[in-house]
Parts: C-alpha cells; sequence; structure tokens
C-alpha cells in the first residue's frame, strides 16, 4: 500500500504530519486525503484524528475531497486582490465552464481559492498544482488554461 | 517585585504576573471572553485589551506581563473602541437569539455586550446557520452559539486528554468540532461534560431533560421519585445564586419536594451499598488472588473512556454498578416489591452533578429485565436550578426537610464520593475494619484529598500493606491506566474520576467552576462527613436491613443479579 510507504518513509513523529499529508496528496491523481487515510496516519503518529483534521484543513493545498488532476488556486490575499483588474477567477470559471469549488466533469480541473502563496509582489497571482503564475493578465490565464486543457503538462 | 502604574494607581506586584493579574489583584477590571482560571491563555478574543506607554498598538493584558515603570490605561475611547468593535463582529457572527437561549442572563458574552453599553450593532448578521449536534443523550453542541474561543478545545485536549474537538478551516471559515466535523457521539467523546461547563456561551449544553420530568410529575400513572447525587448538595446554592460551596440538605431536600416528587432519596445511600458491594468484591480479589489493581466504576466519563480505548482495563474494572444505578435498580425491584408498585410505573429521575450520567442511564447493560432502565432520566445540577427557577423557589423562605426512608439513611463515607478521593477514602474505612477486624483509629485519609491529579496511600490490611492511587481529569487517568497495562501499577485499588476534583467538579456543576471553586465544594463535602452520625459505610442502619431483608449478604447471587454489571469494548463510538 502507498500510504504505508509513505509513512515509513518518516520518523515517526507528529513533527513530520504536514510532510505525511502533502506526500498522500501528491501521490493521488485525485489529490485528496480520505478519512481512512487520516484514521490510519493518526494512528500510527499516536495522534488524534482531530488533530489531523485541523491540519488537513488549515492549509489550502490539502483537501478531504476529491479533487481533479490540475487544481487551479487563484490568490484571495489583499495585494492580489488589489491588483487583479480583470478577475482572475471569472476568467478562469468562464473558460472551465465551473464554479469555484467545483471540478470539470472530466475530473481534470478543480478551481479553488488560496490563501497568499508568496507572490505579493508580482500579483495578481495563481498556482498550478506545483507552478505558479504571476503578473496575471486575461490574455495570459486563458493561454495557461487553454496549455493545460490541450495537454501540454499531461 | 515590579512596580507600575495602571490607570494611573501605582501598584506592586510579583514578578511574572500577566498585567491582567496585576489588574484583577488590585481591584482594576478588565473584560475578558476568552480567559479562563486553570486554562491556557489563548489571546484569542482581543477583549481584555490595555494601551501601554511607549508600545505601539493595543496589547492583550491575559498574556503581556508586568515589566518594570510600565504604564498601563485600561480604559481610553480606542481601547473602548476595540472592544466594542470585536463585540460587534463576534455578535454579527453569532446566533443571538438570546432569549430563547439556555444562557439567557447568564451567559458571558451577553454580560458583555451589555457591560460594554452595545445597543446597537454597526455590522449586519452574516451567520450561516449550521447543523445542530444533538445526536447522544448528553451534551447538544451548536456551532451557531459558538465564539470559537477555544476553551473546549484547551479543556478537552490539556486537561482531559481526548482531544474530541478541535479548529477546523481557517480565516472566518474557522469552526470548532470534532474530526471530520462530525457529531460528538462518531468520535471518542466521554460526554464528561467540561466542554458545557467552560463554554461562555450556549454553544455546549447539557441535553435539557427538564419538560420530560415535568410531564411525569403531573402524570398520574407514574410514581415519580428522584436521588441526589453527593455532590448536588454543594453546588446547587451556587446555582441558584447562593454562596459557593453553601452546604444545602434539608433545604434541597424541601425544594425538590416542592416540585411534586413523590419521594426524595439520596444517592448518599447506594454510594454506601457500592462501598459494600466494592469493598467485599476487593477483600475477595486480594484473598483469592483476583486481577488486581482493582479500579473504581462509579464514574461513567471513565467508563466510557475505558472501553474506547483501553479494553485491556477492563477486567479490572468493578463489576458493581454505580451507585446511581444502583439506586435505579433498587427502586424497581426492593422497593417496587416493598410498596406493592408496579416496577413499569415507577419512574426514576437522578439529579447528578454530570452530563455523562445521563448517557449512562441509557446504556442497554443497565435495565431491568433488559428492558426497563434502572434510571429513567437524568437531570444536571444547572437543570434542578432551572426547575426552582421555573417554580418560583426561593431558599430562604422554606424550610428544612429530611430525606424520605427507606433511601434516605446514609454515612459520611458516602458524601465523600462527590470529591476526588473520596471512594477511596470510604472503602479503606470499611475495608480497613472488616479485615483487620478491629475499629479504625484515624478515619481521615488526608493523603488521597486535594486537588493534586495523582494521589496515593498506603494502608494494612490484614498482613498486607496495601497501596491505593486515586486520580481525577482523564489526561491524570491515562497514567494510571497505562502503567496498570503495562503491568508496572504498584496498587491494589485505583479510583478515577473523569472530571477535575471529582463529581464536585462535573460537567453538570453551576457555570463558573474553577480550581478554586472546586476546593470550597470539596471542603463543603469534608464538613458534611465531619457532621454525619454514621461516618463508615457498614455501619449504615438501612444498608444493614437491605442485606438482612433483601440481598442476603455482599456480593450474594442476588447481588450481583441486582448490583453487578459487565463493560465491553467499544470503537470510539458511544
Amino acid at each position: 500500500m502507498i500510504l504505508q510507504k509513505i509513512l515509513e518513509s518518516y520518523p515517526v513523529s507528529e513533527d513530520y504530519l504536514l510532510e505525511i499529508l502533502i506526500d498522500v496528496d501528491k501521490q493521488k491523481e485525485n489529490h485528496f486525503i480520505s478519512e481512512e487515510e487520516i484514521t490510519i496516519i493518526s494512528n500510527h503518529l499516536g495522534i488524534k484524528e482531530s488533530h489531523v483534521c485541523s491540519v488537513v484543513s488549515f492549509y489550502t493545498l490539502l483537501s478531504t475531497t476529491p479533487r481533479g488532476k490540475y487544481i487551479i488556486q487563484i490568490c484571495k490575499d489583499v495585494p492580489c486582490y488589489l491588483n487583479d483588474d480583470f478577475n482572475v477567477l471569472k476568467t478562469v470559471e468562464n473558460e472551465l465552464n465551473i464554479k469555484v469549488n467545483d471540478t470539470t466533469r472530466n475530473q481534470k480541473f478543480t478551481l479553488e481559492f488560496t490563501a497568499c502563496i508568496g507572490c505579493c509582489d508580482e500579483a495578481p497571482a495563481m498556482r498550478i498544482n506545483d507552478s505558479t503564475y504571476t503578473n496575471l493578465t486575461r490574455e495570459k490565464v486563458i493561454k495557461i488554461i487553454n496549455d493545460y486543457k490541450e495537454g501540454k503538462y499531461d | 517585585m515590579v512596580n507600575l502604574r495602571i490607570n494611573n494607581i501605582d501598584i506592586t506586584v510579583k514578578d511574572n504576573m500577566t498585567i491582567l493579574e496585576a489588574a484583577r489583584q488590585h481591584n482594576i477590571n478588565i473584560p475578558t471572553l476568552c480567559h479562563y482560571p486553570d486554562l491556557h491563555i489563548n489571546s484569542d478574543c482581543r477583549i481584555c485589551v490595555v494601551e501601554i506607554e511607549g508600545y505601539k498598538g493595543l496589547k492583550t493584558s491575559c498574556s503581556t506581563p508586568v515589566s518594570e515603570g510600565m504604564n498601563i490605561s485600561t480604559n481610553t475611547p480606542k481601547i473602548l473602541n476595540a472592544r466594542k468593535t470585536i463585540t460587534e463582529l463576534i455578535l454579527s457572527n453569532h446566533d443571538a437569539t438570546c432569549t430563547s437561549c439556555v444562557r439567557n442572563m447568564r451567559c458571558e458574552l451577553q454580560e458583555l455586550a451589555k457591560n460594554l453599553g452595545i445597543d446597537i450593532n454597526r455590522f449586519e448578521n452574516v451567520l450561516v446557520k449550521k447543523e445542530i449536534d444533538n445526536h447522544n443523550p448528553a451534551l447538544i453542541r451548536n456551532a451557531n452559539r459558538c465564539i470559537k474561543c477555544g476553551r473546549c478545545i484547551d479543556v478537552c485536549k490539556e486537561v482531559q486528554g481526548m482531544h474530541v474537538l478541535e479548529i477546523i478551516g481557517r480565516g472566518h471559515e474557522m469552526e470548532i468540532a470534532p474530526a471530520f466535523g462530525k457529531y460528538l457521539s462518531d468520535e471518542s467523546c466521554t460526554f464528561c461534560g467540561q466542554c458545557a461547563n467552560v463554554c461562555p456561551v450556549g454553544a455546549i449544553i447539557e441535553k435539557d431533560n427538564t419538560n420530560t420530568v415535568w410531564e411525569k410529575l403531573y402524570d398520574p400513572n407514574y410514581h415519580v421519585m428522584v436521588q441526589v447525587a453527593p455532590a448536588v448538595r454543594v453546588s446547587i446554592g451556587e446555582e441558584i445564586g447562593l454562596k459557593t460551596g453553601l452546604i444545602s440538605n434539608g433545604k434541597l431536600v424541601s425544594a425538590i419536594k416542592r416540585l411534586g416528587f413523590n419521594n426524595v432519596y439520596d444517592t448518599d445511600f447506594t454510594a454506601d451499598l457500592t462501598i459494600m458491594e466494592e469493598g467485599t468484591e476487593l477483600i475477595n480479589r486480594i484473598k483469592t488472588g483476583g486481577v488486581l489493581p482493582l479500579m473504581t466504576s462509579c464514574c461513567p466519563g471513565w467508563i466510557n473512556l475505558a472501553e474506547q480505548e483501553y479494553p485491556e482495563i477492563l477486567p479490572h474494572i468493578s463489576s458493581c454498578k454505580s451507585p446511581q444505578q444502583m439506586f435505579g435498580t433498587l427502586a424497581k425491584t426492593y422497593f417496587a416489591e416493598k410498596e406493592n408498585i408496579d416496577p413499569k410505573d415507577i419512574y426514576v429521575v437522578s439529579i447528578m452533578p454530570c452530563t455523562a450520567k445521563k448517557y449512562e442511564a441509557t446504556r442497554k447493560e443497565l435495565r431491568i429485565d433488559n428492558e426497563n432502565p434502572d434510571v429513567d432520566i437524568v437531570l444536571t445540577t444547572r437543570e434542578l436550578g432551572k426547575m426552582f427557577r421555573q417554580m418560583g423557589i426561593d431558599f430562604d423562605k422554606i424550610d428544612e426537610v429530611e430525606f424520605d426512608d427507606p433511601f434516605g439513611i446514609s454515612t459520611g463515607a458516602a458524601v465523600l464520593f462527590g470529591a476526588t478521593g473520596g471512594v477511596t477514602e470510604a472503602a479503606l474505612r470499611t475495608v480497613y475494619e472488616i479485615l483487620n477486624n478491629k475499629p479504625l483509629e484515624d478515619l481521615e485519609f488526608k493523603s488521597v484529598r486535594g486537588m493534586q491529579g495523582i494521589k496515593e496511600a498506603s494502608v494494612k490490611l490484614g498482613d498486607l500493606e496495601v497501596r491505593v492511587a486515586v486520580s481525577h481529569s482523564l489526561a491524570n487517568a491515562r497514567v494510571l491506566i497505562e502503567d496498570v497495562i503495562a503491568g508496572t501499577s504498584p496498587y491494589a485499588f485505583i479510583e478515577i474520576m473523569a472530571c477535575p476534583g471529582g463529581c464536585i467538579g462535573g460537567g453538570g456543576q453551576p457555570y463558573g467552576t474553577t480550581n478554586d471553586v472546586r476546593l470550597k465544594r470539596i471542603a463543603s463535602i469534608y464538613e458534611v462527613d465531619g457532621n454525619m452520625v454514621y461516618r463508615k459505610s457498614h455501619d449504615n442502619p438501612s444498608i444493614k436491613k437491605l442485606y438482612k431483608d433483601y440481598l442476603i449478604e455482599p456480593n450474594s447471587t442476588k447481588a450481583h443479579h441486582l448490583l453487578h454489571t459487565k463493560y465491553s469494548m467499544r470503537s470510539g463510538k458511544a
């Protein structure tokens, strides 16, 4: 089992909780951590499920519900909000024909907000899985989304 | 010592104090909301902010230590504005339907809003209503009233070591909930109710059963009787606005009679019976090489913990039902036969300091002939106070009345059950005299008294020097439990109570149960014990009669059938 391999790759200490959670999220095509996995992780580390849930729910990069292959996260913090003169969110929503927190029918994209991703100097910014995209314009957003749609990053 | 100035008053306080502590010591009031004595300082609510000369911005007085020469203001317009804004923002995301809330007029948020003079809230209410969790017999969690102060998390995690509740989510979507946002009954909640006791608002409350009791009291088909737990007599005073730790025996009985119960009995009676049964069980286990240490079984919060998390410990737990359940059983057997009443027509109400007792009373194992529950319904001390208020009972204007017979005569040993260490002390008073066959010279086992988390004593029983241990609060219990499982426990007898201070500090006790309050209630418990005619359970004449007439002898087949039970592993789901 992959989860077991991930758990074995770290010392048995709650200090490694976040690393474990990120690994679990990454190795799954639908990027989420199930209740069963949370239970197994908490038992393994000797901590309570409530604590694991608290950590998972704090970080916008983690989720307890299945998501698409690519997770598009629009920064909603202040600098990005102020510099966003064309509405990044709406642009992505129109391109994918979904609303925020939805997943496309082909399970390829999930659209979310995120807390600050540290790109305030190049706002507005968004992240798709591990890549950040900054100094966004409407044209840039449309091109990025289309590149993903066409499988340029598959 | 540190010299500082608060509101132009020069004061000198000890090093390492916080500004809040220093101010309170000198009778300067700084309002707080999330702060609670005995719990962590979270500085979550920011209500206690003050201005300090030379410091930028406002500082939380609860978490800022005093330093030499500080010049502090606690009530400037800037501070007042901040406090008002915070309170208005909390209220704008709060189900502020105060008149239909159990905490109406007893709510810390309401009190704060009143004192700050919030006449109009500048912010629109944006509360998105969430489902109320009332899926268990003991506690209701209403997230719509939660102000996210974090006290419940602290008490559950730090004091009880349970960690059922946590912060879930972030920012304005943050809430306090069990894992997966589920119900308390889906998690390993023991229903101890400490969260309900420390909650400043009505977000976690006990399941209110007062209406059911009123209905039964006026239903001519039922013979309705009530039992009152030891700890209630030293806390009901606070609940109705009287002195902390006030001892009310006669007035309490009198007031309960006025509510309309057919009989008012004392759980102390079955506490004495518990000592006879559990004491005999201990003696037998010592003599026959049975499973030791024997662990007490009175506390349903601890039983829940054991069944959910420590199945290996179950053989150590006394098979005795708790005093509450023994009472119910006797009411529906012994009393029913004596008075010639059909047990199905007897309705047994308990007044308990406890929310877990509500759950205990619903257990399938605790029924007469597998169907009629020993105890029909449980009210907390707070619910009893509610019934007194509904009835308009004034303690100053009623006479003192004695508990009814035959379950009214009890001993000082029994009342000790209300305080941590009490069951142990009561058991030792009896077991000592039985095994040593001579009177105990000093009745008071001082080493098992008080608020120290784990206490122990050593006593000579026959040829054996026996060690006993006492713990209160579930975090302390875990220490003793894990030693027993590891086989390193040196004790023959262990008393475990889930709540800090024992039952006097129970989850169903009046709001504002701090450790200072616990100490006062404990002192009152020992005062009651000291004033009793009988102070040893085996001296109780009604208990002797009960064995003679009905139960034959402690641990007899009949006693076993009626007064003992079994525990089983449960996978964390109540």
